[in-house]
């Protein structure tokens, strides 16, 4: 604690950094995300290939990933939140095509029976269906975001990774905490938050309130 | 690349070795203490959700804080990288397990119950097979999250691939910095490929019919 | 066989189960029916102990269960629920000997015992035997649920809606299959169901529950005619008289006192047979088969030197003699015929069903013989 005391600009500039970092990144990626997985309910044969592509970007360690990118990006900023983004995108794609895909057929049906056109059955069923899941893969990406960017420092692009690697070198645990503290606090925060709005968006899916009572055939 | 590797055989292979054995023991340890730890919670009621809690605390904190957080205790070099990528890998596995066996639907158990199985049975022989492909999803997480974190095992002297890439953006050095992350990114890929494979092999046949 | 006194079950402050007693004799088939929540399934589960009861006791065979191990308790008594209960990473073999597993059978007989079911339920050993339950459709999983639960050749049967999960035409065929099988085996069994139409198909009484407690317990017949209060009368529904037809079988109803001729029989002998008083005649074909009646319109309109086939009203319908009156009525509606054939086992003519015959026994439902016994 002594060193978020003595310090607190340091560590306030590097947790709005961190954010800044953050919320860039996962804010592209659901675009970019939503948008493939969409496209991937469209045209069904390409979901194998593009899953399997971003499942095998999501495998690759954060470390060496950032490292591959230096030659094309240099150090700093871009090529953290371009890594980000492709992390990203296996959580995001996934969670938009089975939140499209599990949407019971029969009210797709109707939509279309209503005579509703393709963008206005996207805008006003598949979308609003399957925002529960798409936030459930939000929600993991941010998590990870927070997480992948403290190695982000790293490279240079700053945030709160800067005060865990100073902390590392000089193995003061008062640094590390320093830099630890807001982290968890943040996941914790991005995580909690994403989850209220969640159930906020998922409020029409509960079922019945339970009766308490034996349940019976 | 190649030559990268070629010229420096042995100085690679040793860094291949300790990146393999970091992450392996890791993964033997997380194992064999998380699955028995989660059968255990599944088992005492007042378990769930304090289990619950502290796995989805433990899931939130970055791989590198983790890390960091060892070196107070353990200094630099093995045992800190060791506990580190323990901690990291044990969490998936427990809490796939712990739900996998949570979530196994209660008519079925009901039935089981119901022809006379005694409780250990209805564990053994019908929750922990139900349980497997959930539970090597989590060692597939633990996995990937392990020899990753085993990258970053480089910042605290544990002595990986990561060394690679440290040294190669320290000095500049493309040809080393590419060798690191291209080696490293196809240790994680066939590392998940395998696990895919222990997969196939371990669901039980009459799972893999999809309903 | 089994004995439930003044058995409660409560759930906090809800009465689940509330002063149940119910005698049940061995070879009976016992329905427990209700609204959902009324206690029915709790009732049945008290009886293999999955739930033991607040108050009262529960004995099997003169002996209290509460003083017995549960385990060994379930595995005397054959379970079959909904399909969800089949395992599905064992294979139906495994599924099937899976009492007999627990109780340590050598592995012969378990699969002489697998082979032995499979057949009894109507599935090919072979083919099945070695399938996960997902290849299975709906109605075969259940065959194989009713296999388990008859595995170890339990003397008693809890059922817990098994039939619940399947589409009509195969819920249909399934109940007139475990009829049958229940005709072979003779087990004891207490069955769970929300569906008025299988209860009195199956029963041989029908405790009806409300609130956790026993409504009316009465032979189907009792149950439709006597219904004890309002409850009853709006549970048993207003189709009351269709049920009355599916309770009645064909071979109790029919009209026996029938003549049959041979298309080549000649007009006078069929004239002979009028005259000595016969009304019913069944032309029937060298194998034995039901294949027309005649008209006495047509008999007298004939010269007595031609034959019977020349008359023959060359259509009718029919129907075997162990159906329900309701089949029949089926039968005679689907081919607008005013009167059907009844046949054996052997596709002899036995018997007929007329509109008349029909009329007659809902009007006066006292012809039921089954109330006689």
């Amino acid at each position: 604690m002594q060193y978020i005391l003595q310090n607190p600009g340091t560590v306030l500039k590097l947790t709005l950094e961190h954010i800044q970092i953050s919320l860039i990144s996962v804010a592209v990626s659901i675009v970019i995300g939503v948008v493939i997985g969409i496209i991937l309910t469209r045209i069904k044969i390409l979901q194998g290939p593009v899953l399997g592509l971003a499942g095998v970007l999501y495998t690759i360690p954060s470390l060496a990933l950032f490292a591959m990118l230096i030659p094309f990006f240099g150090l700093g900023l871009k090529p953290t939140v371009f890594a980000l983004i492709l992390y990203s995108q296996l959580a995001i794609i996934r969670n938009t095509v089975s939140g499209i895909e599990t949407i019971d057929p029969s009210i797709i049906e109707v939509a279309e029976g209503m005579g509703m056109t393709g963008w206005q059955k996207l805008f006003l069923v598949e979308l609003p269906l399957g925002l529960p899941v798409i936030m459930a893969g939000v929600r993991m990406v941010t998590v990870m975001a927070i997480g992948v960017a403290t190695i982000a420092s790293y490279i240079s692009a700053g945030g709160l990774g800067d005060l865990i690697f100073l902390g590392m070198q000089t193995v003061d645990l008062n640094v590390i905490f320093a830099g630890a503290l807001p982290l968890i606090i943040l996941a914790l925060g991005a995580d909690r938050i994403l989850v209220l709005l969640q159930r906020k968006l998922e409020r029409w899916r509960e079922d019945l309130p339970s009766t308490g009572l034996v349940k019976e055939g | 690349m190649l030559q990268y590797i070629l010229t420096h055989q042995a100085e690679f292979m040793v860094l291949l070795r300790q990146h393999v054995i970091l992450t392996c023991s890791a993964i033997g340890l997380a194992t064999s203490i998380g699955i028995p730890l989660a059968i255990l919670a599944s088992r005492i009621p007042f378990l769930e959700r304090p289990v619950l809690l502290l796995g989805n605390l433990g899931q939130t904190i970055p791989s590198l804080v983790i890390l960091a957080l060892c070196i107070p205790f353990l200094g630099i070099g093995f045992a800190p990288s060791l506990a580190a990528l323990f901690l990291r890998a044990i969490l998936p596995i427990l809490m796939n397990t712990f739900t996998g066996i949570k979530n196994v639907e209660h008519g079925i158990i009901e039935a089981a119950r119901g022809m006379g199985m005694t409780e250990n049975q209805i564990l053994w022989k019908v929750q922990i097979p139900l349980t497997v492909p959930v539970m090597i999803a989590g060692l597939r997480t633990a996995v990937v999250q392990a020899v990753s974190l085993a990258t970053l095992a480089a910042f605290a002297g544990g002595g990986s691939l990561g060394d690679l890439i440290q040294q190669g953006i320290m000095m500049v050095d493309q040809e080393r910095l590419m060798t690191g992350a291209v080696s490293t990114a196809a240790l994680a890929l066939l590392a998940d490929f395998i696990i895919g494979l222990l997969q196939q092999w371990l669901t039980p046949q009459g799972l893999k019919i999809s309903a | 066989m089994i004995r439930l006194e003044n058995v409660t079950k409560q759930f906090g402050v809800v009465k689940a189960v509330d002063q149940v007693n119910l005698h049940i004799t061995p070879g009976e088939f016992l329905v427990l029916i209700g609204p959902s929540g009324c206690g029915k399934t709790t009732t049945m589960k008290m009886i293999n102990r999955l739930i033991d009861p607040s108050a009262g006791r529960i004995l099997i065979k003169g002996k209290d269960i509460s003083a017995e191990d549960p385990i060994q308790l379930r595995r005397q008594i054959g379970y079959a629920i909904q399909e969800i209960g089949l395992l599905p990473h064992m294979t139906i073999a495994d599924n099937i000997a899976l009492v007999p597993r627990l109780l340590k059978w050598p592995k012969k007989k378990q699969r002489q015992r697998v082979e032995e079911l499979l057949e009894m339920v109507g599935l090919d050993a072979a083919t099945f035997m070695h399938k996960y339950p997902r290849q299975l459709s709906g109605g075969q999983r259940q065959r194989v649920g009713v296999a388990r639960a008859l595995a170890v050749d339990p003397p008693i049967m809890l059922m817990d809606e098994p039939f619940g999960a399947l589409d009509p035409i195969t819920r249909e065929q399934m109940q007139d299959e475990f009829i049958k099988l229940q005709e072979q085996v003779k087990k004891t069994i207490v069955f769970v169901t929300h569906d008025m139409d299988e209860a009195l198909k199956f029963a041989d009484r029908v405790a009806i529950m409300n609130h956790g407690k026993i409504i009316q317990c009465d032979s189907p017949e009792m149950i439709l005619r006597r219904p004890a209060n309002k409850f009853v009368r709006d549970f048993v529904g207003s189709d009351h008289t269709l049920k009355q037809l599916s309770l009645i079988k064909v071979k109790e109803a029919m009209i026996t006192d029938i003549d049959t001729l041979h298309p080549d029989n000649t007009i006078a002998q069929a004239k002979e047979l009028f005259k000595r008083g016969s009304s019913n005649i069944v032309v029937v074909a060298k194998t034995g088969e039901a294949i027309g009646y005649i008209n006495r319109e047509d008999l007298n309109k004939t010269p007595e030197d031609r034959f019977v086939s020349e008359i023959t009203v060359n259509s009718i319908s029919t129907v075997a003699s162990d159906k329900t009156l309701k089949d029949a009525l089926t039968v005679m509606l689907k081919n607008d015929a005013g009167y059907i054939a009844v046949s054996d086992e052997n596709r002899k003519p036995v018997g007929l069903i007329t509109s008349s015959r029909l009329r007659q026994i809902v009007s006066e439902p006292r012809l039921n013989s089954r109330e006689e016994q």
